[in-house]
Parts: structure tokens; C-alpha cells; sequence
């Protein structure tokens, strides 16, 4: 199969500056699992473009680094 | 190569949700001593169709403001009918129970300044909504019960089967959707608790995962039951909702209406006399839709102030909170602007509607060993409450069944047939992505399924998803995540070719817009007063007329039908 790869917005944002090392709090909460560690900077991106905007990453964030914004195709 | 884990338990429930942890919970207090795992593909803290929490509760008999009977009767007129009232009068029996128990663990619901349960009345007849504006941490105090009492909990773990042998559950098998383990677990007893099927109609707005329900509820449970052998009932009456139009979430009708919210079309003019979520009422949506006089808005521009803050107040915290950043990234405002509203792919979940798999008054499915409770399990009209209780009656039933039954060993080739069926696509990486897979298959639904019914588009359909097989094969993922959404679509597909088969079997038009029929259009209950079940037989899907069971409470359908149409306009 020939495949390419496509450029998403994806509506999980995450501010690096905030983001803890250590913490995997936005990561175990999410229910579609779409969440990961950047292994290179310890820091949590979206990964998966599979998004419910269902909040939980965000609340449960201690440093408020997360900003969920509604999907592009829905806003 | 691939890790295998072998678990044993006496209890599995499949699916930490709403059902699933009340499961958990009750099979414990019933036996402290017995082993009881729940196995979660999310987490339990934020997992379900209550992960964010929930406004309110739509189906609380409460002493004093209605009464079982009651109950049973106005949910067998919305419903047609076509019920088992043992089941729903379970709900009606023990919900009050159910919610002092979620009281005393702290979970708030409303209450009157003389500490009564403060019931609004959103349902055609009686009150039976009690709002919960603090129920966003629903979740996390079931959790917080789920570890007290005890039960085991094991995460990321999504189940694919469950176990049959000798005709009996004896557990289920599945992967992590993290390290890509394959894992094995046996059981005496198997609790499905994996709710709706959320991914089956795809959204207008083209998002795989902007359903109404929780994405990661594409059908588990549906497809898992059926394969096991159990019957499953009603699935033509396909959920369909009145949603927020794009964002595709509750407005929410529930928590505004007592308020003096309602629905009214473009002019501004009421069409429907009640909210209540019912086909008749979606039908009248459609036709609304249809007649040019639309689009249809949930109108609260004419409440005060403090109304309308409060209104929102308990909209943006509970539930599908980001409904706030929705509309203010529209410059949308409830004082000053109607709630566009639209009617939402269809789906199956009988929390809504009617469509799950065959369980009795104690939560039992047609194959010995194996129960269901929630959205999954058809007790019409079940919503969240019915789904604590059928969860605590298949907790306690299991427990009681567990005592006389020892582990069986699964059977060493059906184990590998399935171990290859599950980690094919992880062969073939450069395989079609999961994405292009499951959005034509959802589509599909869309166009040939989709409510009204008729026999030529739905032949097609069937057609379509039972040759949907060889594409599924096609299917390449590159790591255990893309596995898992993999293994969904054969989920959805299994619940798509169940939804088309139900729907044509059916020659009669029934449930409003949720089973109507533009070639039977009209309800014909000298031949169709009766469930269709389906089941798996000799590897074909079989279809059939079920009796209604004998009702308990008395209704005379002829003179009680459900209509909410507003004539007068």
C-alpha cells in the first residue's frame, strides 16, 4: 500500500514551558488514549488525532499547561 | 513476538463505566471474599459515558412523587410496547436505593430547602428528572468505591471475545492497547458493561470521534455478546438524539426545560409539547426539518438573567463541559441567541432507545455465565440510573451463580485463531489506515441506513458490510493503539450488519423516526407486536419473532399512544 502522511490541527495543545517531566496525569486520564510523551523532551503531545473534547486532560492538569480547543471540523 | 498475561478471577466485568464499576462494587459487598476484576480499555477515573460527570438523573422514582408502577407505565407507552416490564421495573424499584447509596458516598444530588430530592418533570407524564448540578465527579467517587471495596482494576486493556465453553462464559480475551500484550482471562462469570454504540452513524461534520457518546464506545459489547452465542433484541430501534448542531452534544433540553427552555423551530413556534427524548418526538424533528421551517432551536432567550446563568453554570461544568468554548468561539450566547439544534447519527444504546443485548429482570443474557448491564443491555429507556441498577443486579446475580461453577479451560485453537485475528492488522503495517477504514464503513451507515428506512437502501447496505470483511483484512496498524481502533471497526461492522438486518426484518414502522419505514410506513402490531432477537447460529446471523413478555402493569396501547405533536401552530 502506498501511503502518505497528512498535516492535522489537532485540538489538544499543550504548553511545554508547563508541562512536567515527570507527570503522566493528561496521559492516564484520557479516555481515547491519544495522549504521549515526547521521549526527547519529557513533555505530553497529542499523538492520535481521535479527540472527544471531553475535558479531563485539562482539569486534571496541576500546572494548567493543557488548552483543549473544540476540533476544527466541529467549530 | 508477543507477550502473553494469564489472569483468573471468579467475577469479570468488562467495561468501568457507569454499570461496571456498580458491578464491581455490588459483587464485592455481596461476597468481600470473591475476586472480582474490572477490565477497562480507558481508565476508570474518567471513563464511560459519565467520564465528564452528569447533570442530572432522567429516570429517579422517588416515594412521594411517583411510583414504580407508574414508571413502568410511562416508559411502555413511549416504547411502544415492546418491552420486558420486569426489567424496567427494576429500574423503577431500586433506583431510589441506588441513588441514597450514591448520596452517601457524596455524590450530590439536588435537594429542596426541607432536604427533599428537588424532582422536575421533563417526561410527558410525572417528574422523574432530579438534577445533579455537581455531578461532575461522578467518576472519580465511583473510583474511589471501586478501591475501598476492593475490586481489582486493569486498565488499557481492551477485550475482543469472551470465552464460551460447554455453552457457558468462562471469560474473555483481549490486548493491551499500550505494550500490545495478548491477554487471556479466566472467569467463572462475565459482567459486559461496555455501553452504547457510539461510532456506528457518522457525525455530518465528518469527525470520527465528534459521536454523541463517548468514542471509545463503538459496539464492544454488541459484537462480543453476539459472537458468544446470546440473543440481542430490538437493534432496528436505532438511537437517534436532538443535539447542538456540529458540536453534537446535548443542548441540554433535560436540565433547561424545567427551567422554561424548549424546542421550537425558526419562526419560534413550539412543534413538540414535550422534550422527553423519544422517536415520536425525533419525528416530528425530521418532519420539522423537512417542512422548511427549519432549523429547530432549543429557545431560552426569553428567561431572566439569573435563569439563564444558572442554566449555564450547570451546562458548562458537567458532562460535555467544552459545550462553553463552543459557542463563545461562535460569539454565540444563550441570552441572545436560540441553540442550533440537529438530529445526530444513529446509534444503538438502549440507556436512550432500545437496542442492546437480550438481559431478564436479573441482568442474565440468553448464554449461562455471561450478564449485561448499561447502555449495552436493552432495558429501554435505561439511561443512567437503570444503568447503576442493572450494574448491581448482574454484580449480585453473578456472585450467587459463581458459587456452584469451577474455571474451565479455554479451548488452545480457538485461543490462536483468535490471537491471529486480533494482531493481523500489526503484520501488515503499511496496511490501510484504520481511519480511511472506519469513516467509508461509517459512511456507509449514513447513507443507506439512516432513518427513513427503505428496503431497496438497506439491501444494498447489507450487501455492502457483509463484503466490508474482505476490507477489514486490508486494515494495517503500527502500533497496539492503531490495533485497537482497528479492532473497533470490526466491532462497528459486526453492529452495522446487525442494525441493517433488525431493520429489514421489521415490516412495520415503529418508535417514531427511530424505525421508520417509508414502504411500511404505519405501527402494524397485528403482526409486529413483538421484539426481533438475533442471535449467532452456525457462524449465520438468525433472526426471529419474541413474544412480549406478559406485562405486570396494565396499559391499554390502544387508547395510550405517544404523541407529541403540537397542531396548533
Amino acid at each position: 500500500m502506498a501511503l502518505t502522511t497528512q498535516r492535522v490541527d489537532v485540538p489538544v495543545i499543550v504548553d511545554e514551558s508547563k508541562c512536567l517531566e515527570k507527570c503522566n496525569a493528561c496521559i492516564e486520564v484520557c479516555p481515547l488514549d491519544v495522549l504521549v510523551k515526547n521521549p526527547e523532551t519529557g513533555k505530553a503531545y497529542m499523538k492520535y488525532d481521535e479527540c472527544w473534547f471531553c475535558l479531563p486532560c485539562e482539569k486534571e492538569c496541576p500546572t494548567n499547561a493543557i488548552t483543549v480547543q473544540i476540533p476544527f471540523l466541529l467549530r | 513476538m508477543t507477550n502473553t498475561q494469564q489472569l483468573k478471577t471468579d467475577v469479570l466485568v468488562v467495561g468501568g463505566g457507569t454499570a461496571g464499576t456498580m458491578a464491581a462494587i455490588k459483587a464485592k459487598q455481596a461476597n468481600p471474599e470473591a475476586e472480582v476484576l474490572i477490565l477497562e480499555k480507558a481508565n476508570i477515573r474518567r471513563s464511560g459515558a459519565i467520564a465528564m460527570g452528569m447533570d442530572g438523573v432522567n429516570t429517579a422514582v422517588i416515594p412521594g412523587n411517583s411510583t414504580p408502577e407508574q414508571y413502568v407505565r410511562e416508559i411502555t407507552i413511549a416504547n411502544d410496547g415492546i418491552l420486558n416490564q420486569k426489567a424496567v421495573y427494576q429500574t423503577g424499584k431500586l433506583g431510589y436505593e441506588v441513588i441514597q447509596e450514591l448520596d452517601s458516598w457524596g455524590v450530590k444530588f439536588q435537594k429542596d430547602t426541607y432536604g427533599n430530592y428537588d424532582l422536575k418533570q421533563v417526561h410527558r407524564v410525572g417528574k422523574y428528572v432530579l438534577p445533579m448540578p455537581e455531578g461532575k465527579d461522578l467518576k472519580k467517587i465511583l473510583t474511589r468505591q471501586v478501591k475501598r471495596h476492593k475490586a481489582k482494576v486493569t486498565n488499557r486493556v481492551m477485550a475482543t471475545r469472551v470465552m464460551v465453553k460447554d455453552g457457558r462464559a468462562i471469560g474473555a480475551v483481549g490486548f493491551d492497547v499500550r505494550n500490545g500484550d495478548f491477554v487471556v482471562i479466566q472467569a467463572k462469570a462475565v459482567i459486559l458493561c461496555t455501553g452504547a454504540c457510539g461510532r456506528l452513524g457518522l457525525p455530518e461534520s465528518g469527525y470520527l470521534y465528534g459521536t454523541y457518546e463517548n468514542p471509545t464506545n463503538a459496539g464492544d459489547g454488541y459484537s462480543m455478546a453476539y459472537h458468544a452465542g446470546a440473543e440481542l433484541t430490538n437493534i432496528e430501534c436505532f438511537q437517534i438524539n436532538p443535539l447542538i448542531k456540529d458540536y453534537n452534544g446535548p443542548a441540554c433540553a433535560y436540565v433547561a426545560s424545567p427551567f422554561g427552555a424548549y424546542t421550537a423551530n425558526a419562526e419560534g413556534h413550539r412543534f413538540v409539547s414535550c422534550d422527553y427524548w423519544s422517536g415520536q418526538m425525533m419525528l416530528e424533528i425530521w418532519k420539522e426539518l423537512n417542512s422548511g421551517k427549519g432549523p429547530i432551536q432549543l429557545k431560552m432567550t426569553h428567561l431572566d438573567e439569573d435563569t439563564i446563568s444558572e442554566i449555564e453554570s450547570i451546562l458548562w461544568s458537567n458532562e460535555r463541559p467544552s459545550r462553553e468554548r463552543f459557542h463563545e468561539s461562535r460569539g454565540e450566547n444563550y441570552r441572545t441567541h436560540g441553540v442550533e439544534m440537529h438530529i445526530s447519527e444513529i446509534g444503538l444504546c438502549s440507556g436512550h432507545s432500545a437496542s442492546g443485548v437480550w438481559v431478564n429482570e436479573k441482568g442474565e443474557t440468553t448464554v449461562p455465565g455471561l450478564y449485561a448491564a448499561g447502555d449495552m443491555a436493552s432495558v429501554p429507556h435505561n439511561y443512567m440510573i437503570g444503568a447503576f441498577v442493572f450494574g448491581r443486579l448482574a454484580g449480585t446475580n453473578a456472585i450467587e451463580y459463581v458459587r456452584d461453577v469451577e474455571h474451565l479451560e479455554p479451548d488452545i485453537d480457538w485461543l490462536a485463531a483468535e490471537k491471529a485475528r486480533i494482531y493481523k492488522p500489526m503484520q501488515n503495517p503499511d496496511g490501510i489506515p484504520h481511519t480511511q477504514v472506519e469513516y467509508k464503513l461509517r459512511r456507509i451507515v449514513n447513507d443507506y441506513l439512516q432513518p427513513p428506512k427503505n428496503t431497496y437502501k438497506m439491501d444494498i447496505a447489507l450487501n455492502k458490510f457483509i463484503n466490508y470483511h474482505d476490507t477489514l483484512d486490508l486494515m494495517g496498524a503500527k502500533d497496539p493503539h492503531e490495533l485497537m481502533r482497528c479492532m473497533e471497526v470490526h466491532f462497528i461492522r459486526d453492529c452495522a450488519e446487525m442494525a441493517a438486518r433488525a431493520s429489514l426484518y421489521r415490516k412495520e414502522s415503529r418508535w417514531g423516526l427511530y424505525h421508520y419505514r417509508i414502504d411500511y410506513p404505519e405501527k402494524n402490531n397485528q403482526e409486529w407486536f413483538c421484539h426481533v432477537n438475533l442471535k449467532k447460529e452456525d457462524n449465520n446471523m438468525t433472526l426471529f419473532k419474541r413474544p412480549v413478555e406478559p406485562y405486570i402493569v396494565d396499559v391499554n396501547l390502544e387508547k395510550e399512544v405517544y404523541d407529541v405533536k403540537v397542531t396548533s401552530k
